[in-house]
């Protein structure tokens, strides 16, 4: 509802946006160029992404330190924090979208096109004429598709590396939300501690996955390249695992601005919405246990 | 409530200084709104001049200005232009400008993040329109880049077909998708947070409602489109197999997950045209609109609805009879909020003292036109019927009768409507009423015929055609050409009145105008409210306790 405020705030003009408008262009301007490069003439779209790339680091950098040295400042309202906060969930929003279309495009392989392509309902001609030999199964046993792309594979053990990764994200929500109360009652030196042990949960996590990489790409001949099942998985768990990485940088900033004296009790909102957003990462990542792994 | 500030908390509160200052680094939603709708004329032009592109090849049948290749090129260009370029930045530049205005903020809730917004697009289009000088061109599988026609296996396609263009379109999707987020977040936080106490949301105007709507549906299915887009890019690039049968795929998922961002990506297109209708129907009929909470809920209720009716694209794909039957009813369905809609603008309009400036022309064409592009979608509703209308001109027809006599017309109605509040000066009535009457009229000598030669069956998306469509085409071509000259008379009117006009315009512009906008000075203060406004239900055009 409107805040009931006597002044109404509105920002100075910044240069951020149009920064971040050019090296948002630099970057994908640089990778397009760089997929189409002939061998050997990937210089130029290698250099263009590294200066775009680059240049988002340092916009980001600029644009949260002219925010949080404005909010240190005194200058944001409640009216501006609850933008703020509208703001970050319904970005968190576009991201389940985001994830929504991967998860959908995996229901609809495992539901229907692969069931199609190994001869039920309307796909029995299909099937007939083209894939005969094929019959329908998810896994290593017919996840590749009926011309068996990418060749024999295996498929990674969900009571492994995935279950342990799922209890570490896990502990790290819940160290994340004790950081969280260890703010509000003002307990600095517990919330350095439960803070950094996340950051530290996510690092592993990620080291866990790189592993798991590795793994799948030198020993199980589950690669990128394994029909739709390696399209999948790795799409699903990539996308998760760039979201990780940037959490855990989040998280980590997050972090250093503790140990500067940026929040108080009442006002944390950057906290919060790294919080949000961690836990956003963790039940995606639940769904990915469940339907990638374990399914 | 009525404190008298006698300080500015404002960080921004010197006038605009440099041009770069005031532009590129701006936090002012006037200022952002106009960059919108400047880059949205441009758009229009550039889209229209690949129109014109395809209508003079269409003009008589055989092949005579274009190759095939590059009429395809022209067809899908012309869409991601008018469609992401055009249309939508209007409608948000439309949104910058007046849901502040309307709802008594100062601003925008974000409007850094506004300004990002729109700085993206310049160079979101630039990276799409360069893929024309591409070797081997641009995209040219149609604006929907189904995977059969723009992912082409490595050794397959013929030379023409190996270009780069998918990676640049796909990127350039991305940043559009990065824009419109950003825009929609923008919107809703606006909304629901910088309205002045007492404007309810149910007080609110029709046309902030409709943005608040169409902002859900943004942020709903643009990160779907990213998805679907970039798994084209890692199945022509990385080797995945989305859309590969060999590999376990299907082609036809591309189609759901494109068009389940597609359909309601048609509603964010036509919702915040309902939006400006129903502000400049009751101010020209001088009658409160008929229904206001009924108008509101036929919104949301087709929101809702967009959802649940993509496959309706895809009928000819062979999907199961189950998924036939279920999306030909829920898509019927949308008749019935788009009627109590349609209906509510005649009643609000019934027994009202009409006058017949610009905005109210080009808003009543929108009323019958718009029908006319509803029903067609009916019929095209109709599995058994679709089956042989699917990828005709008859689809063609349809759509650009809701696209350009709905959107675009509603998009002028509300340029007419506004352009005095926004500049100070009132545009000339003359010529303004001379555009409306070309363009009405070649609209339908250019679209009209569309849905004969549809039915007739001459497909979409082919540079040559048989010699019995020729008649059709030629009168087709005429109107374009003529509909295209005709907007040249709007660009006339706009930077007549923005610059040379000479008749001042009144607060309030047109007598029968109702809402907070209208009690500002015109062209409105930098900053328009800078404490809270005292929200009268006497100056709402609703909200009054007997709606």
């Amino acid at each position: 509802m409107s805040q009931q405020q006597d002044i109404y705030y509105v920002p100075s003009k910044s240069q951020w946006p149009i920064v971040a408008a050019v090296v948002m262009f630099l970057t994908v301007f640089g990778a397009a160029h760089w997929l189409n490069a002939e061998p050997g003439e990937a210089g130029f779209g290698k250099t263009v992404i590294t200066i775009g790339a680059i240049g988002v680091i340092g916009m980001f950098f600029g644009w949260f330190h002219s925010v949080i040295k404005e909010s240190l400042a005194g200058h944001y309202n409640a009216q501006v924090d609850t933008s703020f906060r509208m703001g970050m969930m319904w970005f968190i929003f576009s991201e389940v979208m985001f994830f929504g279309a991967f998860f959908g495009a995996l229901f609809y392989i495992r539901n229907f096109s692969i069931p199609w392509l190994g001869g039920e309902g309307h796909g029995v001609l299909t099937h007939q004429f083209l894939y005969d030999h094929y019959s329908a199964a998810w896994g290593a046993a017919g996840g590749n598709g009926p011309m068996r792309i990418g060749g024999a594979f295996s498929t990674v053990e969900a009571w492994g590396l995935p279950l342990l990764n799922t209890l570490i994200l896990l502990t790290s929500s819940v160290t994340v939300t004790i950081a969280h109360h260890a703010l509000r009652a003002g307990h600095r030196g517990k919330i350095l501690l439960f803070l950094g042990l996340t950051v530290l949960l996510g690092a592993t996590f990620l080291y866990f996955q790189a592993h798991e990489y590795m793994e799948a790409y030198k020993e199980l001949n589950l690669t990128l390249h394994s029909g739709v099942y390696g399209s999948t998985f790795f799409m699903l768990t990539g996308f998760h695992g760039l979201h990780v990485t940037l959490g855990t940088i989040m998280l980590a900033v997050i972090w250093l601005r503790v140990l500067k004296g940026h929040f108080s009790k009442e006002h944390h909102f950057g906290f919060e919405a790294v919080a949000w957003y961690w836990h956003f990462v963790d039940v995606v990542w639940l769904g990915l246990f469940l339907f990638v792994y374990i399914l | 409530m009525a404190h008298e500030a006698t300080h500015d908390l404002h960080d921004d509160h010197h006038e605009p200084q440099g041009f770069f200052q005031r532009w590129v680094m701006s936090t002012n939603h006037k200022d952002i709104g106009t960059l919108y709708l400047i880059f949205s004329l441009t758009m229009f032009f550039i889209g229209g001049s690949f129109a014109m592109v395809i209508r003079a090849e269409l003009f008589k049948p055989g092949l005579q200005l274009v190759q095939p290749y590059f009429f395809n090129e022209m067809t899908t260009m012309h869409a991601l232009v008018m469609i992401f370029g055009a249309i939508m930045p209007a409608f948000v530049g439309l949104g910058n400008w007046m849901i502040p205005l309307m709802i008594g903020a100062p601003d925008m809730a974000l409007p850094r993040m506004n300004n990002l917004s729109f700085w993206i697009l310049p160079f979101a289009f630039a990276l799409l329109l360069s893929t024309l000088f591409l070797p081997g061109g641009g995209p040219a599988g149609g604006w929907t880049m189904y995977g059969g026609y723009i992912v082409q296996p490595p050794a397959g396609p013929p030379l023409s077909l190996q270009t780069g263009s998918l990676a640049y379109a796909v990127f350039a999707i991305h940043l559009m998708g990065i824009s419109s987020i950003m825009g929609a977040i923008n919107i809703i936080a606006t909304i629901l947070n910088m309205r002045a106490p007492g404007m309810d949301l149910l007080k609110m105007p029709v046309f902030v409602w409709s943005w608040l709507i169409t902002a859900f549906l943004l942020i709903a299915v643009m990160p779907v489109l990213a998805g679907a887009v970039t798994m084209l890019l890692t199945d022509k690039y990385f080797g995945t197999s989305f859309f590969n049968p060999h590999g376990g795929g299907d082609p036809v998922l591309y189609q759901h997950v494109f068009w389940f961002f597609g359909h309601p990506e048609v509603y964010i297109m036509i919702l915040p045209a309902f939006g400006i209708v129903s502000e400049v129907i009751p101010t020209f009929a001088r009658k409160p609109i008929f229904g206001y909470r009924a108008m509101v809920y036929a919104i949301a209720c087709i929101a809702f609805l967009s959802f649940i009716v993509w496959a309706h694209h895809m009928f000819a794909v062979g999907l199961p009879l189950g998924a036939d039957i279920f999306f030909m009813y829920a898509t019927m369905l949308i008749a019935v909020p788009t009627g109590v809609k349609v209906f509510n603008w005649v009643a609000t309009m019934w027994g009202g003292s009409m006058t017949f400036e610009t905005p109210m022309l080009f808003a009543i064409a929108f009323v019958i036109l718009f029908t006319i592009g509803g029903f067609s979608g009916l019929m095209l509703a109709l599995v058994p019927a679709d089956f042989q209308y699917h990828d005709t001109y008859f689809v063609v027809a349809h759509f650009h009768y809701v696209l350009v006599t709905g959107a675009a017309f509603a998009i002028m109605a509300a340029t007419y409507y506004w352009l005095p509040k926004w500049t100070g000066h009132m545009y000339n009535e003359f010529w303004g009423k001379v555009h409306f009457w070309c363009s009405v009229v070649f609209v339908n000598v250019l679209f009209f015929p569309q849905h004969f030669l549809g039915l007739a069956g001459m497909p979409r998306r082919i540079p040559d055609y048989n010699v019995a469509f020729a008649d059709f085409n030629m009168m087709s071509s005429i109107g374009g050409f003529l509909f295209g000259a005709s907007q040249l008379i709007f660009l006339g009117v706009i930077v007549h009145c923005a610059f040379f006009s000479k008749k001042k315009a009144t607060d309030r512009v047109w007598e029968g105008a109702r809402g907070l906008e209208w009690t500002l000075s015109s062209p409105p203060p930098h900053h328009s409210f800078t404490v809270p406004p005292v929200v009268r239900d006497e100056e709402l055009a609703h909200g009054h306790a007997d709606d």
